[in-house]
């Protein structure tokens, strides 16, 4: 029984839920509490000690599901398992003197065990023998798909294909109908642990090959994803965004050592005529981010600036204040569109306002001086994402250098190399000189970076 | 043999409850009866009104014990809800007991010796005596153990949680002027939350997980019938229905089953044997707490009624 359970919680990892030790612990006394024989009861218990969320709980219902839908014999495995090494023990002794009794005409006896329990149609031996060799083959260490076919050759050698092989050769020579029959049964057993194998892998796999794909994702440049792949990155960037929330929405509130509150300690103590038995500390708030974000949504940067305005609007908790504004040859705000639809139609919608066209920073740079300069305070970042690739229009520095001077910080954010900067049409360096920080910002793993550093210095 | 007692216990627990007037559905009593046995917390979330803490409240009278109720809210801290020193207690008493000081001190011929004699006497003023205990403390102390239930945990902050984790995992609490305290009977303890913020992994680590969403239409009639006496079946089946058709539309918040009780109560009240698009109408205003989910419903009610009814002649 155990051993079952440990492979349903490599299962349960498989499938997301976070499974540490103890709750493996936790998960083994309720089942010992509860037994095996009622699966709802079962199902119930390790729901209740496994997961911790709603979300857990589908997936692991999912997972028991599939984990428990082999047949029966799995629960009876550990004898089936003596069994096995025990036959495979008399195999292996008895080998010798059952090939001359094979010469002696009575071939059904002379049989090896997996030749005949293929012969004899027991479905339930069979099935708990395939469980056997699985276990034996260490099936739930499987990670990928292209390892089907070596974990099927290992069950089955397990299960003692090569004697069966012997013995077809065998009967073939002295009882061909039989063999023919035995050959029918084998490609049957092969099908039968391809479907165990494939099951193994959706059970155990999934993870690893979920990590695989994130880890590719978060290291893909932005710009170059392919149509497929935006779903997938959105889901990343929810996931980064959440990160982000539970790492910084913790309380700001910090208290400044050794300063006496006198007022409040004092009002607080009125009830014991002013004798300060309790004392009040002077505290220190911390502003919460505000954000201004300039993005250039202007050919191969929309893409990027998509998947930033994605990240910074599901801050929420985090960021008090965004205000955000997608430009290419001229500026608008778009904060609201983005708040009130989903990010696929707002997008779509920004897209059609403004984008696609080419850029020109320095004419949007003066919309935005012209009619937004007052939403910047000593506390706003700014942020402006592009390439500065200004098509050789004025980039009118001067406007960056003045927004600069009203705000707490200004970042620039590039999707282009560094490599790149000041060749060709861009203006980069003449912009770089009036911003706190420019960085490159091409990955979703550098994008997680920039917003982290942005909010990390309001904390 | 081991299995039967468990299924035949988590029947018990059931039935138990049942006759609280708590009808739990076969989730909910496997976690009571898994926290009973394995000593661990319940945390139980779900939607408003779906009977979290009725379910605290429903093992209390079950079991016959007490329930301490510990409401969380924002600045909920150690001294609201472990203990607190009596202060105006302890200086009162070092007024009236200041004759007596100045005896027992009055042998002393040094400071030093005056002090010494102090330490002697040393942690008088805090002792047990003066300690104020708030519900978390009061759940340890109860010689018969307690049901604790430690409600809408999620309004707390998160420094509460990690309060919280002493008493959850090894039912005992540390004050540093009296040592640690554990408990005589541990409690039997249940968290509701309603999911307004993710608690911390740790918390949820320690405590069984329990869901408890809109239940069956069958389990609610039953819910009815166990809180409603005077409702006729007909009607149990026609009211149920329609909430469950309710439920499917898309509105600010659905009525879960309090809202089901209540209205079952309005209609026994207002004499109805069965549902109709006037008495629906009239009464919308019991399942549906904003005026635009009743706009939102309202067209929808002919239609509803028509399916309940459907269904009751099948089911």
């Amino acid at each position: 029984m155990r051993e079952n359970l440990h492979r349903f919680f490599r299962a349960a990892r498989g499938a997301g839920v976070q499974v540490s030790p103890a709750e493996s612990i936790d998960a083994m006394r309720a089942v010992a509490q509860v037994g095996l024989t009622d699966r709802a009861i079962l199902r119930d218990a390790l729901l209740l000690t496994l997961a911790k969320s709603q979300d857990e709980k589908l997936a692991l219902g999912d997972c028991f599901d599939l984990f428990f839908s082999q047949p029966e014999p799995r629960l009876d495995q550990p004898e089936a398992n003596d069994n096995d090494e025990a036959s495979q023990d008399a195999d292996q002794s008895s080998s010798p003197t059952s090939d001359n009794e094979a010469g002696g005409g009575q071939p059904q006896d002379g049989l090896g065990p997996l030749a005949q329990m293929l012969l004899s149609q027991d479905r339930n031996a069979i099935q708990a023998a395939i469980a056997s060799a699985s276990g034996a083959a260490s099936l739930s260490d499987i990670r990928y798909s292209t390892q089907r076919g070596i974990f099927s050759s290992r069950i089955l050698d397990a299960m003692g294909l090569q004697r069966l092989r012997d013995d077809l050769d065998e009967l073939t020579a002295t009882n061909p109908a039989l063999a023919e029959r035995l050959r029918g049964a084998l490609d049957a057993l092969r099908e039968a642990v391809r479907d165990t194998v494939s099951q193994g892998l959706a059970l155990y796999a999934r993870e690893e090959a979920e990590n695989l794909r994130n880890e590719i994702l978060r290291n893909a440049p932005l710009a170059r994803i392919e149509r497929r792949q935006v779903a997938e990155m959105r889901a990343l960037i929810r996931q980064i965004a959440r990160r982000l929330r539970e790492r910084y929405s913790k309380p700001r509130k910090r208290q400044r050592r050794g300063h006496l509150d006198v007022r409040r300690t004092l009002r607080r103590n009125a009830a014991w005529g002013g004798v300060p038995f309790l004392t009040a500390w002077k505290r220190k708030h911390r502003d919460r981010p505000k954000i201004v974000a300039l993005c250039d949504v202007s050919g191969s940067v929309a893409q990027v600036s998509d998947f930033f305005l994605l990240l910074i609007h599901s801050l929420h908790e985090v960021v008090d204040d965004v205000r955000s504004f997608a430009f290419s040859s001229h500026l608008i705000e778009v904060s609201e569109t983005l708040e009130k639809k989903s990010p696929e139609e707002a997008m779509a919608e920004i897209m059609s306002k403004v984008g696609f066209g080419s850029s020109d920073y320095g004419s949007s740079l003066v919309d935005f001086e012209k009619d937004f300069m007052s939403a910047l305070t000593p506390q706003t970042t700014v942020i402006v994402l592009g390439d500065a690739r200004s098509n050789n229009l004025d980039p009118r520095a001067d406007i960056l250098r003045r927004i600069s001077e009203r705000s707490k910080r200004l970042v620039w954010l590039n999707p282009e190399g560094r490599l790149a900067w000041g060749f060709g049409d861009s203006e980069m360096p003449r912009y770089a000189t009036f911003c706190s920080v420019v960085r490159q910002c091409a990955t979703a793993q550098q994008l997680e970076r920039a917003v982290s550093d942005i909010v990390a210095t309001y904390q | 043999m081991a299995d039967q007692k468990a299924s035949t216990s988590i029947e018990a627990v059931e039935s138990g409850l049942a006759a609280q007037g708590y009808i739990a559905s076969r989730q909910i009593a496997t976690a009571v009866y898994l926290s009973q046995q394995i000593e661990k917390p319940i945390l139980v979330e779900g939607p408003a009104g779906v009977g979290k803490t009725e379910l605290a409240k429903a093992i209390a009278a079950w079991r016959g014990k007490k329930m301490i109720r510990l409401q969380c809210y924002e600045g909920l801290d150690e001294a609201k809800a472990l203990y607190e020193w009596k202060y105006a207690k302890q200086l009162l008493y070092t007024q009236i007991l200041k004759d007596k000081l100045g005896e027992v001190l009055g042998g002393a011929q040094t400071l030093h010796a005056a002090l010494d004699q102090l330490h002697d006497f040393g942690d008088v003023f805090f002792s047990k005596e003066f300690v104020e205990p708030r519900p978390l403390l009061q759940a340890l102390e109860q010689p018969g153990g307690c049901v604790l239930l430690i409600d809408e945990i999620d309004k707390s902050d998160a420094e509460f949680e990690s309060l919280l984790l002493e008493i959850l995992s090894d039912f005992q609490v540390t004050i540093p002027e009296l040592g640690t305290v554990s408990a005589i009977t541990p409690p039997t303890v249940i968290l509701t939350s309603n999911s307004e913020r993710d608690l911390g992994d740790a918390l949820k680590r320690r405590c069984l997980h329990l869901h408890i969403g809109f239940p069956e239409q069958r389990l609610e009639e039953r819910i009815v019938e166990s809180r409603v006496p005077g409702i006729s079946q007909t009607l149990r089946r026609q009211m149920v229905g329609f909430i469950h058709e309710i439920r499917s539309l898309d509105l600010k918040k659905l009525p879960s089953v309090s809202e089901t009780i209540d209205w079952a109560r309005v209609l026994v009240l207002l004499q109805a044997s069965e549902l109709d698009t006037d008495i629906v109408k009239d009464t919308l205003n019991v399942l549906l707490k904003y005026e635009a989910d009743i706009e939102a419903a309202t067209p929808q009610v002919t239609t509803f009624i028509a399916k309940a009814a459907r269904s009751n002649v099948f089911g």
